[in-house]
C-alpha cells in the first residue's frame, strides 16, 4: 500500500513492530520518556522564571565532570551527580546572595565547565571512550541500570513536583509575594535547581550535554504558547516531550539518523506547530 | 485606645554603603489608613520591604507585639507591589489560580487546597467586583482589573493589614478612582489597617487618615489635621502642604 507520498505504510508499520521487539530499543523508548517527563515537569518552571539556560549551563558542567570521571577510570555519572548538583547551588547562590543576574551566574558557571573539561580532556592526551559521544549522546546505547536510574529519578522530579506544586506556583508567578507569605522560597529554589541538576545529568546520556537543555526548555515553550492554565501547561509539556521522543526515536531508527537531534528537531516542529496555533487563537 | 499592629524601633537600612533608612520609629495603630509620601529615593519602598522581610534590616519591627519571624505562617499581612514590575501577561494562570495562591502560606506540608479555600478565594472576588473574571487568563485582563485580582489574593486569607505600594501607577484615573474605594470600603467596613504608599499626594490626602512623611527619617508622622495647621511643615513643603490638606 502507497501513500500519496509513495511511503510504503505497511513498511513503516513493520519496521515500528521491529523497533518494538529490540530490547535496546526498548530501553531506549523508556529511558527517554522518562527523562522526557521530567524535563518537562521542571522546564514550565524554570522556563517562567528566566532560567531557561540552567540546562545548558548545568549540562556544560557535566561535560567537565564526565572528563573527569574518565580521567578517573570510573563511570561518569557517579563524578557527574555530585559535581553537577554543587554547581547548580554555586548558580543559585551567586544570583541570590552576591547580587549576580542569573543569566550572568549561569554564563560563569557553564563558561568554567567547558573550559575546565577541555583542560582536562587535553592534559589526559584522549580518552578510550569517545568525549563526542558524551556531547550528542546516544540513546539507543542506554543500559537497563541507566534505564532505572531515569526512571527513578524520573518519577522523583514527578513526585517532587506535586508535593511542592503550589509553593512552587506561587515563587513562580511572584517571588516577593511568596516569600512575604511565609513560603520557604530558598529551600523550594535549592529543591528546583538540584532535581534540574539530576536530570540533567541524566539527560546527558540520551541526548548528550549540547542538546539536554533542549529537552527542559522545547516542550515547555511550545506547551507555553497556547496553554492558559498553569496545570493544563504541564501536562502539554509533559506530552510534547513524551510524543517527540517516541517519534523521534522511530524516525531515527527508520531513517538512521542521530537520535539525539532528531527528538530535538520533533521538539521543534511541535514548537512551531503550537506557535502558529498559539497566534491563529489570539 | 487602639492596639498597635505594627511597632517598628529604630530601624536602619543600609544599601552597600548607603544608608536608606535611618533609625525610623513609628507604631501603627490597628484600623489605621496610611499614607506613606516622600520624595523619590526617600526609603518608602524601602520601609515596606524592610517592614516584609524582604530586605535585610536592623532594629526591631513587631507585628501584634511578636517578631514576624516567630510566625511559622505569615497571614495577617496582606501585600500588592507594584504591578508592572513583575506581571508577565504570558503567564498561563486563570484569575482563580492567582487568587487562591494567597492562601497558599498557612497550608501544612503537603499543601492541598480544599473547597473552602476556593469558596474563599470567590468571595474576595466578589468584594472587588471580579468574580465573573475567575477563569479568566490573567495576562488577559485590563491593569485594573489585574490590580484587583491581586488585591484579591492580597485579602483572601483576612490579612488585618494590607500593605500597597504604589498600587495605581498604571491605571486610568477612573480605575484608580474606583480601586481606592475599594481599599477605603475594606478600611472603614471591614476595619482592615492599610499602610499605602503614594506619589500622589492628592490621593494619600483623600484617603488616609495619617500621614507618615518620609525622607530617609520621618520628617512628620500624625493626623492630617495636625499636619494642616503646623507652620513648621508650612515651611517644609510649601505647596505641597497646601495640595495634600485641600484634598483631605
Amino acid at each position: 500500500m502507497l501513500s500519496a507520498t509513495g511511503i510504503d505504510m505497511m513498511d513503516i508499520l513493520s519496521q515500528i513492530q521491529e523497533v518494538c521487539r529490540y530490547a535496546f530499543l526498548q530501553r531506549a523508548i523508556i529511558a527517554g520518556c522518562f527523562m522526557a517527563l521530567g524535563c518537562s515537569f521542571l522546564g514550565i518552571f524554570l522556563v517562567l522564571r528566566r532560567f531557561s539556560l540552567i540546562g545548558d549551563g548545568l549540562a556544560h558542567v557535566s561535560f567537565a565532570t564526565v572528563a573527569i570521571g574518565l580521567l578517573l577510570n570510573t563511570q561518569p555519572i557517579v563524578v557527574s551527580v555530585p559535581l553537577v548538583a554543587l554547581a547548580s547551588l554555586a548558580i543559585l547562590s551567586l544570583s541570590e546572595k552576591a547580587g549576580m543576574y542569573g543569566d550572568a551566574a549561569i554564563g560563569l558557571v557553564s563558561s568554567f565547565g567547558i573550559a575546565l573539561g577541555v583542560i582536562i580532556a587535553s592534559t589526559a592526551g584522549g580518552f578510550n571512550v569517545d568525549l563526542f559521544s558524551y556531547l550528542f549522546g546516544n540513546i539507543l546505547s542506554v543500559s537497563s541500570l541507566e534505564v532505572w536510574m531515569t526512571v527513578g529519578i524520573s518519577l522523583l522530579v514527578v513526585l517532587i513536583t506535586m508535593l511542592f506544586y503550589h509553593d512552587l506556583f506561587a515563587i513562580t508567578f511572584d517571588e516577593d509575594y511568596a516569600h512575604v507569605s511565609g513560603i520557604k522560597v530558598r529551600m523550594v529554589n535549592k529543591i528546583l535547581i538540584i532535581l534540574t541538576a539530576l536530570i540533567v545529568v541524566l539527560g546527558i546520556k540520551i541526548v548528550g550535554t549540547m542538546l539536554v537543555s533542549s529537552l527542559i526548555v522545547l516542550p515547555a515553550i511550545s506547551a507555553l504558547q497556547v496553554m492558559r492554565s498553569f496545570r493544563g501547561a504541564i501536562a502539554l509539556a509533559g506530552i510534547f516531550a513524551i510524543a517527540s521522543v517516541i517519534i523521534g526515536i522511530f524516525i531515527s531508527y527508520i531513517l538512521n539518523y542521530p537520535s539525539g537531534g532528531t527528538i530535538v528537531m520533533v521538539n521543534f516542529i511541535f514548537f512551531f506547530g503550537s506557535f502558529f496555533l498559539g497566534r491563529l487563537r489570539s | 485606645m487602639s492596639l498597635n499592629i505594627i511597632e517598628v524601633k529604630d530601624l536602619s537600612v543600609r544599601y552597600g554603603g548607603v544608608e536608606a533608612l535611618a533609625r525610623i520609629s513609628f507604631g501603627i495603630e490597628s484600623g489605621d489608613y496610611i499614607g506613606i509620601v516622600g520624595p523619590n529615593g526617600s526609603g518608602k519602598t524601602t520601609l515596606v520591604k524592610a517592614i516584609l522581610g524582604l530586605v535585610p534590616s536592623e532594629g526591631e519591627i513587631l507585628f501584634r507585639g511578636k517578631g514576624l519571624s516567630e510566625f511559622t505562617c505569615n497571614n495577617h499581612i496582606g501585600y500588592l507591589p507594584q504591578k508592572m514590575s513583575f506581571l508577565d501577561q504570558r503567564f498561563p494562570a486563570t484569575a482563580r489560580e492567582i487568587v487562591v495562591s494567597g492562601v497558599y502560606c498557612c497550608k501544612k506540608f503537603p499543601k492541598r487546597l480544599a473547597r473552602e479555600d476556593y469558596k474563599a478565594a470567590h468571595q474576595a472576588m466578589e468584594i472587588l467586583g471580579v468574580a465573573n473574571l475567575a477563569g479568566r487568563p490573567i495576562g488577559k485582563l485590563s491593569g485594573g482589573q489585574q490590580q484587583r485580582i491581586l488585591l484579591a489574593r492580597a485579602l483572601v486569607h483576612h490579612p488585618g493589614l494590607l500593605i500597597l505600594d504604589e498600587p495605581t501607577v498604571a491605571l486610568d484615573p477612573q480605575s484608580r478612582e474606583s480601586f481606592y474605594s475599594v481599599v477605603r470600603g475594606l478600611n472603614k467596613e471591614h476595619g482592615v489597617t492599610v499602610l499605602l504608599i503614594s506619589h500622589d499626594s492628592g490621593t494619600i490626602g483623600k484617603y488616609a487618615s495619617k500621614l507618615l512623611y518620609l525622607d530617609r527619617r520621618i520628617i512628620f508622622y500624625g493626623d492630617f489635621e495636625e499636619f494642616c495647621k503646623s507652620p513648621q511643615m508650612s515651611d517644609y513643603f510649601g505647596e505641597g502642604q497646601h495640595v495634600i490638606c485641600h484634598r483631605h
